[in-house]
């Protein structure tokens, strides 16, 4: 099964003169909105979270419209913002974070650079989210 | 192990001429773009690069694809490898980042799924992928004539302005909702099946108030169109919001058939709107 390879390029209407398309220079949000979410997906021997995938193309929904000029306006504030981050996400990180926090705390306190008492705990206190423990 | 790993474009029925259009082309990282053909004599292609090992192992791929400029700068090279090949066969495009230990391992996925990709090439043969989208801008809509609202009240002037603004609007959605039946007539009347995409919605550049001019975007689709077709397609995608104030059709390609690479009911395909 060859393609009529001469018919082909011969009739496309917009290869010459493109006067719908915008040829290579493809608004980006289009191009992402396609290799991201579109296109065959095939098992690669590289295995890439289909999760954060998901994640990334939800992020770009939001901006996938102005990507280019908000980048030109040097707006950027998604690549720094948690809660658009993987990273940030689920339980377990937060878990992990708040871990890590009070160990940090926990340092510093044996190295006298934060107050030991009523301080300390309110730190930790405000980092824990959603639980209200009063003291 | 290598430190180089082998990243998959696109599968591609291997017509004569191919190797050779394949050759000049720089891929991801522009490194050469070569063909994985192959063992049988189904003439079955699988159009590779070699990537940095470093750049996408599991974890170095995550980051990656979290920093913009480095998504954008492999989404276009990915793309602009694709859409050079679109012009000389059809095209299977993979998804983005698909990659292979070596170019062995990438020709033992090709034979293993050669079945599928064959139908899918077959049923994609002669025909592209057009982007269609709607806008509705109710700031386009001319204004209304003038009322004199000196001899009201100030809240009665604001309430009756807010009320011919909702008018206004009402009447844009029901005007883009009219092209949007347009385009659906051209498709039926042309192509030969329609994928939905989900609206571009961009809130940062609004916030910034620089996209007042693209309005709000309210119907974006593809659809497949077979070559000879494409003009009469187009033409009445085109004409699709004539007459009608503060709609704007916006066609776009042709494209590689990206929307269309997933048989219909397999899951990441979302071919729910084929046409009868």
């Amino acid at each position: 099964m060859t393609e009529p390879l001469a018919n082909r390029l011969g009739s496309y209407p917009s290869r010459a003169a493109p006067p719908y398309g915008q040829g290579s220079s493809a608004n980006l949000a289009d191009i992402l909105e396609r290799v991201l979410d579109k296109g065959i997906v095939i098992a690669g021997d590289i295995q890439i979270n289909l999760l954060d995938i998901e994640l990334l193309t939800i992020k770009l929904r939001l901006l996938v419209a102005s990507v280019d000029k908000a980048k030109e306006m040097g707006i950027d504030w998604w690549e720094h913002d948690p809660a658009l981050s993987s990273r940030a996400r689920g339980d377990r990180s937060l878990a992990e974070e708040n871990r890590r926090l009070r160990a940090e705390i926990d340092a510093l306190r044996q190295g006298d650079a934060l107050p030991t008492g009523e301080e300390a705990p309110r730190i930790t206190g405000g980092r824990r989210r959603g639980s209200a423990r009063d003291e | 192990m290598s430190d180089l790993l082998t990243y998959a474009y696109a599968v591609v029925r291997a017509v004569e001429g191919l190797q050779e259009a394949a050759a000049p082309l720089r891929g991801v990282a522009d490194a050469p773009v070569g063909l994985v053909t192959e063992a049988g004599d189904d003439q079955l292609g699988l159009v590779v690069s070699h990537v940095q090992a470093q750049d996408f192992r599991e974890d170095a791929l995550k980051q990656h694809l979290e920093d913009l400029e480095w998504l954008e700068a492999v989404a276009r090279a990915h793309h602009g490898v694709i859409e050079a090949l679109a012009e000389r066969t059809t095209v299977l495009p993979l998804r983005l980042a698909t990659v292979y230990l070596d170019d062995q391992r990438a020709r033992v996925v090709l034979e293993a799924g050669r079945t599928v990709f064959a139908e899918r090439l077959a049923r994609l043969s002669g025909q592209v992928e057009w982007g269609v989208k709607i806008y509705a801008e109710p700031s386009e809509v001319p204004a209304a004539p003038a009322v004199p609202a000196a001899d009201l009240p100030p809240g009665r002037a604001y309430l009756r302005n807010r009320r011919q603004q909702q008018s206004v609007r009402d009447t844009v959605y029901q005007a883009a909702q009219q092209a949007a039946e347009r385009v659906e007539t051209a498709g039926r009347k042309h192509a030969s099946d329609r994928v939905r995409h989900r609206v571009q919605q961009g809130f940062v550049a609004e916030a910034a108030g620089s996209a007042a001019r693209a309005g709000e975007n309210v119907v974006n689709d593809a659809y497949l169109v077979p070559l000879n077709r494409c003009d009469d397609f187009l033409a009445d995608v085109t004409h699709a919001a004539d007459g009608l104030d503060g709609v704007r059709v916006e066609a776009t390609g042709p494209w590689a058939p990206y929307s269309f690479a997933t048989p219909p009911g397999e899951s990441g395909g979302t071919a729910e709107g084929a046409l009868p």
